[in-house]
């Protein structure tokens, strides 16, 4: 199902934290992850998980090496460049759902859309109101994040992340915060989004049934990268 | 709809209310107390300028010159090293020669009225008392347009100079101490010699008691005569349609004439650098009024910043700039500073308003008197602009703070 493009590659990726003593939160990053593909990052905690996904989000830059989306070369790119990439090829689920809390979930959903400015306002409200529809909110789309379960607000950020049509949808735990029952339903949209869709998914994750339905797993160990088969020897 | 940068900054106001309505209270009373302070002091000093221009003449010319006349090996030798000592100017008659030319030329500058004006010493004897005296020669039909001794006048009137060539005008104050009444006759003489019986055909009371006991006016003519000046007048007094010409008329009538030309501006330099430094000084109490205010805007706007850095982090990772999120938070400063001046001017005028009503009764003054407000455009739209450059320029600082928040930061330190 996954074609053999890379819509996301990068090379030697390297990022340090400065400081007294300088961080190394990953090193020497290569991977390449191709337009369909449904990949999840593994690793104990403080492993470099979630700052990986960062680079490849492209809401940090790497200290070294070099990161392709879409066939273009970020290196060098500037805030504002990288946010503009941002707001139209990538669209981030996170562990909290961080939504506005005095916006409704159509507001929240339409920030992105309204952003970019590519659709009609009509339009806006359509795709949000069928974006929530389509997760299973349909009725709740007026409410603000304060009167939703914690299942639900996820189900909205997931809308929010989908709402500018991203090439790559990008989740930092989206699972982890919630009860197994609301964990069980936003898992099973990232999977029908990824399955059925054909979305590309990168989601940094703890869950083993999460991982199960996954393309790819790559592991992160130290900031390193492991051969797959080396890392389940050492665990 | 209005736009998303728009719709996030109401949301930050109002989630705030309690907060934003004391930041905003700051400006409307700042706004407020700028626009009762500036229109009193503004108006008092029309009142006071309106007092000054309308008791003296906009423009005196006198029969002076600004420079000294050029001498003779001077304006052979333009330049030249040349040094002039104990110049004796030889004896001239003074005054504007050939007024009626002059004032001929004087009258063709539109706006304008004057009046030829002889003025010199006289000593009126009268019972057996000598007074000195200084007795203008006037024109009374040009007079009354330049002067307001017309309205001064208490018994009889200018024109009662030209019905009696020989008559005299005298101030209240005079009659009073020496015991003058009206027609009696009194005995004028000159420097030059010449003596000449007046009869008192009017009186005048201005208020200023130097004034009322030392100023007389009579006909040009019989003046001239008295001081054996034919045809010469030795000043011209003015008054302008719009006073605040005055100035320019004066520099006009110097290229004109050449004579000395004194605006009443030049004449009260130093009234004028007094108002000068009072509007100073009250617009400096009443701005800091509004920069204080304006740190209740910054005081709710970095609380807003701070509270709300998740929010941005996450506008940020969707794809809004540093600069949409400074956006946000300059529209919440700008927010402010509208509603806060538009209640503010409100409150201002309703200040005003009040202000007006309350009768003052200075001492020693019969007549009540309201306050004199300036109710000038010019001051509202200061308030208003000082009041929203320090609105925003409060909220630029924590929204330059805000828009420096890096999104993987806050992501790390909530995961």
């Amino acid at each position: 199902m996954a074609d053999a493009t890379p819509v996301l590659r990068t090379r030697g990726m390297t990022r340090v934290l400065p400081g007294e003593v300088p961080v190394t939160l990953v090193e020497d990053i290569s991977l390449s992850i191709r337009q369909g593909e449904f990949a999840v990052i593994m690793g104990p905690s403080g492993s470099g998980k979630s700052s990986l996904l960062y680079l490849l989000g492209l809401l940090d830059r790497p200290t070294s090496g070099q990161l392709w989306l879409d066939g273009e070369d970020t290196s060098g790119f500037d805030e504002d460049r990288l946010a503009s990439i941002r707001l139209e090829k990538l669209g981030f689920v996170f562990q909290f759902h961080f939504l506005l809390a005095e916006f409704s979930a159509m507001d929240n959903v339409m920030l992105p859309m309204r952003k970019l400015g590519r659709l009609t306002e009509a339009q806006q409200r359509d795709r949000a109101h069928g974006l929530l529809a389509d997760l299973g909110l349909d009725g709740h789309q007026h409410k603000r994040p304060g009167q939703m379960s914690g299942g639900q607000r996820q189900r909205v950020a997931i809308a929010r992340a989908l709402a500018n049509d991203p090439l790559v949808i990008l989740a930092d735990e989206p699972t982890g915060a919630l009860d197994t029952k609301s964990s069980i339903v936003v898992r099973e949209i990232l999977h029908d989004l990824a399955h059925r869709q054909n979305r590309t998914i990168i989601a940094v994750t703890h869950d083993p049934d999460f991982a199960s339905a996954a393309d790819r797993q790559i592991h992160i160990v130290d900031g390193r990268l492991t051969d797959n088969d080396a890392w389940r020897a050492e665990h | 709809m209005v736009s998303v940068h728009t719709q996030i900054a109401l949301s930050h106001l109002t989630s705030r209310t309690r907060q934003t309505l004391v930041s905003l209270m700051g400006i409307v009373l700042g706004v407020a107390f700028f626009l009762a302070v500036s229109s009193l002091m503004r108006g008092s000093e029309q009142d006071f300028l309106d007092r000054l221009v309308n008791n003296q003449p906009h423009v005196t010319v006198s029969d002076e010159f600004r420079q000294a006349p050029v001498q003779p090996a001077e304006r052979r030798f333009p330049g030249g090293a040349v040094e002039i000592r104990s110049v004796k100017p030889k004896t001239e008659v003074r005054g504007i020669r050939q007024y009626k030319s002059k004032l001929s030329q004087v009258d063709s500058i539109a706006g304008i009225q004057v009046a030829p004006v002889l003025a010199g010493q006289a000593i009126i004897t009268f019972a057996g008392r000598d007074v000195g005296v200084t007795l203008s020669g006037v024109v009374p039909a040009r007079m009354k347009g330049v002067s307001s001794i017309e309205k001064d006048i208490t018994k009889g009137s200018l024109d009662d100079l030209d019905a009696n060539p020989n008559g005299v005008i005298i101030g209240e104050g005079l009659a009073e101490r020496y015991r003058i009444s009206m027609g009696d006759n009194l005995l004028l003489a000159s420097p030059k010699g010449q003596v000449r019986t007046l009869k008192v055909v009017g009186m005048f009371r201005t208020g200023n008691q130097a004034y009322d006991e030392s100023q007389t006016f009579a006909a040009l003519k019989r003046v001239q005569a008295l001081m054996d000046r034919p045809n010469i007048a030795n000043s011209f007094i003015l008054r302008a349609d719009d006073p605040y010409r005055a100035r320019a008329i004066a520099a006009e009538i110097e290229r004109r004439i050449g004579y000395k030309a004194v605006s009443w501006q030049e004449a009260s330099e130093d009234i004028m650098s007094l108002l000068l430094v009072r509007n100073i000084i009250m617009y400096s109490v009443v701005l800091a009024i509004l920069v204080v205010a304006s740190f209740g805007i910054y005081n709710v706007i970095s609380t807003v910043v701070l509270e709300k850095t998740r929010d941005i982090a996450i506008l940020k990772s969707m794809g809004f700039h540093a600069r949409d999120i400074r956006r946000i938070f300059v529209i919440e400063g700008a927010v402010v500073g509208a509603i806060g001046s538009l209640l503010g001017v409100l409150l201002g005028m309703f200040i005003m308003w009040v202000l007006v009503q309350i009768p003052i009764k200075p001492p020693g003054v019969a007549e009540v008197v309201k306050l004199p407000l300036y109710w000038g455009v010019d001051q509202f739209v200061l308030a208003i602009a000082f009041a929203m450059g320090s609105a925003v320029g409060a909220a630029w600082l924590p929204a330059r703070k805000g828009g420096r928040v890096q999104p993987v930061d806050i992501l790390r330190g909530a995961a």
